[in-house]
């Protein structure tokens, strides 16, 4: 084995835990607020670093055993690096709005980015991962920081909750993929990804490998909160803090999406017949769920949590089309959903009343496109993006979803998906009705970060037109998907 | 003129000139506003005079690879020529028409600037995605404008218009994916002379029906559209019944038809059916209408149903009149709403009883208004009589069924237009206050004159509007040759005598 390589390969996330960890006893002498938000732009700048480290693997392509480390247990790859990327840019983003959210209730210490690092170090080892243990050990490192960072909000009862039940419906999750990973390893013998799939490549799979199978994806369907395992989704969402919030809805999806199709189309693609009719259950289900839970909520962060639900929805139709478009059509919606994650919830962060309270009652922003145009329109943006309306990038994102799913044959399927999506329009509207047909009843007054205000621009003209102009996405997310398709 | 980018040009003027809006205040919102429309007016009109009638069929062309997955591809033949003239004839009309406008005018300047971007990048564009972008980013601005600047039930009204409209668009999304696979191509000139395998197109068909029927609108999938037109300003009900409508129509005639040749003759006589209950259907309904707005709106429906038979009738007499139907309709519907607008603007009512006897205290508004009314009937000298006249006599050819019951329109409209006509301006001048309403102002001319000149300019000298869309005409009819169906009309061609030479005067034989 080659030390050298591997530790080469692995170089993104040694940056992240020696950084992470020296600053975990670096903020032992400082609870100030100067070194909590010294902290945070340490961590912000370690992101960049990495992520710098990262890209050049991407541009190259990177793949095949030129990416393997530690005797195959992680590949640093493009795929990986697509997905890492994006998991940085929602993470530094999440980290820059979030001081001047806990400074309004003085709960802001230099641990919150400290853990914020220890979670994108489990999900870059996610992404990573090209073996059943290491994709475990990713996952709980990121969930064990996400179980605290939800709860983060002391004073608030409602972020306790939060944390607490993310934990028991995190841990029985993981419990179930446990189950699936040994039945899986009991069947096949191994638990590395290309061995699994040799293993299954063979005629028919057997009845325990098929129930692996399921259990795995069942365990990952929580992680990515797809029907009929997403109702922890909007009770978490909602009692989370904003920021970490942001953080939930983008980076860590990113993250398991990634490592479900690493495990759906490495370790299970021969069998893709074993699974592509739970993934277009799920796909659909999510679909529609997320659709119809979404319409009668009250509280935007919950709206929001539902159209997490519904996109990934969508993501997961890519999956089952289970090509290398559809492979690649996933990692272009997903850049584009985080952006728009990223802009709904800066958004939401700058809704205050004039005492400085956070808003997140629907009924209280009416009108705000009278008080606020700017985050009005910046909202109504990411709201029309989301819905998937032209020109608005997000409907390049559903596009070529369905021009995979089309491709793959699977015209019905396309049509269902798209005739489903009609009734998500309806609430993204309704946030749209509220802001601009209503009267105003002057609440969302407060002013808002500078750092919030320029990240919602950056967003938002990323999802306007002229996202399209950015042609080399779509061109890097074929070239990550083509390595989950070692053949073509 | 040769590979000046004209159209991108046409398509940023107005965008631009939107973004300046949502920075100023309303004053001089409105200047920029009107200035912009009428620099893409006079575009237009540049357009037309550099249009060479009998050239290359796709004219004006441009292409860029600007994104991945589709490009920026451009270019007109006579159809959407025409069609543009239409919307920017009828946008600086508009902003006029939106004087009573006076809360958040920038924004509502900004919508109107954004939509004509919109409309016109519909008709030129010439790469299927771009079409489709463009198509469907309508929907936003028209929201906003019902919405924000809408009557009472206006909240109502947005949602089911975008919502209706949506769920028709989607399918044709999966329906052109499916053809640029299948094509491997998603340049239109291409594909409209692609052929489909028979059972593909039949699907495609129907995908594509879903949304321009919706557009159009067809019955029965035509209720959005009062609601639509009702709540909306008036401005924006000139532009939904000018334009938008147009945008089901140009559908039909530049997708369905020349793409789908053999599904749109198998699924004429669902188009015939449709069409003929819209007509002798929406008519009744709009004769019983309280609502002046209701009212013209159930007669856009009419209207638009023989656009569709005349379309359906596979030649060259139906398409021709259907397309100056469309542009009629889309001067005349656009003026009638216009000059709803005018009284609304002095009562704020659409209630047809609380006018009568207009004629005596605004003689000018009546004679504009019985000038439109006429129109909207098809008396003859107007441009509503040329494009029904053709397009029944198109529709005759194929089945004389459709053709008598797409005629009795004509006498429906008749009815409802003069009874309409009637309870406004003739009659006793029962309401004071109606009575008291001042004749129109300059502003009013402006609006209305214009319209009334093309109006009358089509009826008497049509040739001046197909002439340059006549090759493309042929072009589609050529197209649709091999699949037309047989119709019932027993054609026989004369049998000449052959000429004698006449015996000399006086000559005895």
């Amino acid at each position: 084995m080659d030390w050298a390589q591997s530790l080469r390969i692995v170089a993104p996330e040694e940056l992240l835990s020696v950084s992470a960890i020296v600053l975990l006893v670096a903020s032992a002498w400082g609870q100030t607020r100067r070194d909590a938000r010294a902290v945070t732009w340490l961590s912000i700048l370690t992101l960049f670093i990495a992520a710098v480290m990262t890209a050049p693997v991407l541009l190259q392509g990177v793949r095949g055993d030129a990416a393997l480390a530690f005797g195959g247990l992680f590949s640093g790859d493009a795929f990986a690096a697509f997905a890492k990327l994006l998991i940085y840019i929602a993470a530094g983003a999440s980290l820059l709005v979030a001081p001047a959210f806990f400074e309004k209730y003085r709960a802001y210490r230099p641990e919150y980015p400290v853990l914020v690092l220890f979670a994108v170090l489990g999900m870059g080892i996610m992404v990573s991962a090209t073996n059943l243990l290491t994709l475990y050990i990713g996952l709980e490192l990121n969930s064990l920081a996400a179980y605290v960072l939800a709860a983060f909000l002391k004073p608030d009862e409602r972020s306790a909750e939060a944390g607490l039940k993310y934990f028991v419906l995190g841990a029985l999750a993981s419990g179930i993929l446990l189950f699936g990973m040994s039945l899986t390893y009991g069947f096949t013998g191994t638990t590395d990804f290309a061995g699994i799939s040799a293993a299954l490549s063979g005629g028919t799979v057997s009845k325990g490998a098929l129930f692996g199978l399921t259990f795995i994806l069942a365990g990952l369907a929580f992680k990515i909160s797809a029907v009929p395992f997403h109702m922890w989704t909007p009770d978490v969402y909602e009692g989370a803090p904003t920021p970490v919030t942001t953080l939930f809805a983008s980076a860590p999806k990113v993250a398991a999406l990634a490592l479900t199709m690493r495990v759906a189309l490495e370790a299970f693609g021969p069998q893709a017949a074993a699974w592509q009719q739970i993934v277009i259950f799920a796909a659909v289900a999510s679909i529609v769920v997320g659709a119809l839970g979404a319409i009668g909520q009250g509280n935007i962060k919950r709206l929001l949590a539902y159209s997490s639900i519904n996109n990934v929805g969508f993501i997961l139709l890519g999956l089952a089309a289970g090509t290398p478009e559809g492979a690649s059509a996933m990692l272009f919606y997903l850049a584009v959903y985080v952006a728009m994650t990223l802009g709904g919830f800066v958004a939401v962060l700058m809704l205050k009343d004039a005492e400085g309270n956070h808003i997140e009652a629907i009924a209280d922003i009416a009108g705000l496109s009278r008080t606020r145009p700017l985050l009005a329109a910046g909202l109504a943006m990411v709201m029309f993006s989301l819905a998937g309306i032209p020109p608005f990038l997000g409907f390049w994102g559903k596009f070529v979803v369905f021009q995979a799913v089309v491709g793959a044959g699977m015209v019905p399927l396309a049509a269902l998906g798209i005739a489903a999506s009609v009734i998500g329009a309806f609430y993204y509207l309704k946030v749209v009705k509220v802001m601009y047909f209503d009267e105003p009843v002057d609440k969302a007054t407060g002013r808002s970060d500078m750092a919030h205000e320029w990240l919602l621009a950056t967003c938002v003209l990323f999802i306007s037109p002229l996202g399209y102009l950015i042609k080399c996405l779509p061109a890097l997310a074929a070239v990550a998907a083509s390595i989950l398709f070692p053949a073509a | 003129m040769d590979g000046f980018p004209i159209l991108s040009l046409m398509l940023a003027v107005p965008l631009v000139a939107g973004f300046i809006c949502l920075a100023v205040d309303a004053r001089t919102a409105r200047t920029v506003a009107l200035a912009a429309t009428l620099i893409d007016f006079a575009l237009g009109i540049v357009l037309w005079c550099q249009f060479d009638i009998g050239g290359a069929q796709w004219q004006f062309q441009e292409s860029k690879p600007l994104f991945s997955g589709f490009a920026w591809k451009l270019g007109i033949d006579g159809i959407a020529l025409l069609l543009i003239e239409l919307s920017v004839f009828l946008m600086p009309i508009c902003i006029l028409a939106s004087h009573s406008i006076d809360k958040r005018v920038g924004e509502y300047m900004a919508a109107f600037l954004v939509m004509e971007t919109l409309m016109i990048g519909v008709f030129a564009a010439q790469d299927l995605f771009l079409f489709y972008i463009f198509f469907e980013a309508g929907l936003i601005p028209m929201y906003l404008i019902i919405g924000v600047w809408g009557g009472a039930e206006r909240i109502y009204a947005s949602y089911k218009f975008f919502l209706y409209t949506l769920l028709g668009s989607v399918l044709m999304l999966i329906a052109m994916i499916w053809m640029a696979k299948d094509a491997g191509t998603t340049d239109i000139p291409t594909l409209m002379a692609y052929d489909f395998a028979p059972e593909a197109q039949k699907w495609l068909w129907l995908a594509f029906f879903a949304s321009f029927a919706v557009k159009m609108p067809m019955w029965p999938v035509h209720t959005w559209l009062p609601d639509a037109h009702v709540q909306a300003p008036t401005a924006g009900s000139v532009i939904l019944a000018g334009v938008l409508l147009k945008m089901g129509g140009y559908g039909f005639i530049r997708f369905s038809l020349p793409m789908f040749p053999q599904a749109s003759a198998d699924f004429a006589w669902l188009i015939y059916w449709l069409s003929m209950i819209a007509v002798v259907v929406t008519s009744l309904i709009a004769l019983v209408q309280h609502d002046m707005k209701k009212l013209i709106a159930y007669s856009s429906v009419a209207h638009m149903a023989i656009v569709t038979v005349g379309l359906f009738a596979f030649n060259t007499q139906g398409l021709e009149g259907s397309m100056i139907v469309m542009l009629s309709h889309g001067l005349v519907s656009g003026a009638l709403f216009l000059s709803v607008g005018v009284i609304y603007d002095r009562l704020h009512t659409r209630e047809i009883d609380r006018y009568g006897g207009l004629s005596i205290n605004m003689p000018n508004y009546a004679l504009f208004f019985m000038l439109f009314t006429m129109a909207s009937v098809g008396l003859p000298g107007t441009s509503g009589f040329v494009g029904e006249f053709l397009a029944l006599t198109g529709i005759y050819q194929q089945s004389s069924l459709v053709a008598f019951v797409a005629g009795t329109g004509v006498i429906l409209g008749a009815g409802y237009m003069l009874y309409l006509y009637r309870r406004i301006a003739f009659g006793d001048q029962k309401n004071a206050d109606a009575a008291a309403m001042p004749d129109l102002s300059p502003r009013e001319w402006f609006m209305l004159a214009p319209i009334a000149a093309v109006v009358l300019w089509m009826g008497v000298y049509p040739e001046s509007f197909m002439a340059p869309m006549r090759n493309d005409i042929h072009a589609l009819e050529a197209r649709l040759a091999a699949s037309k169906p047989a119709g019932d009309a027993q054609l026989t061609a004369g049998k000449p005598v052959t000429a004698t030479q006449p015996a000399e005067h006086g000559e005895a034989q």
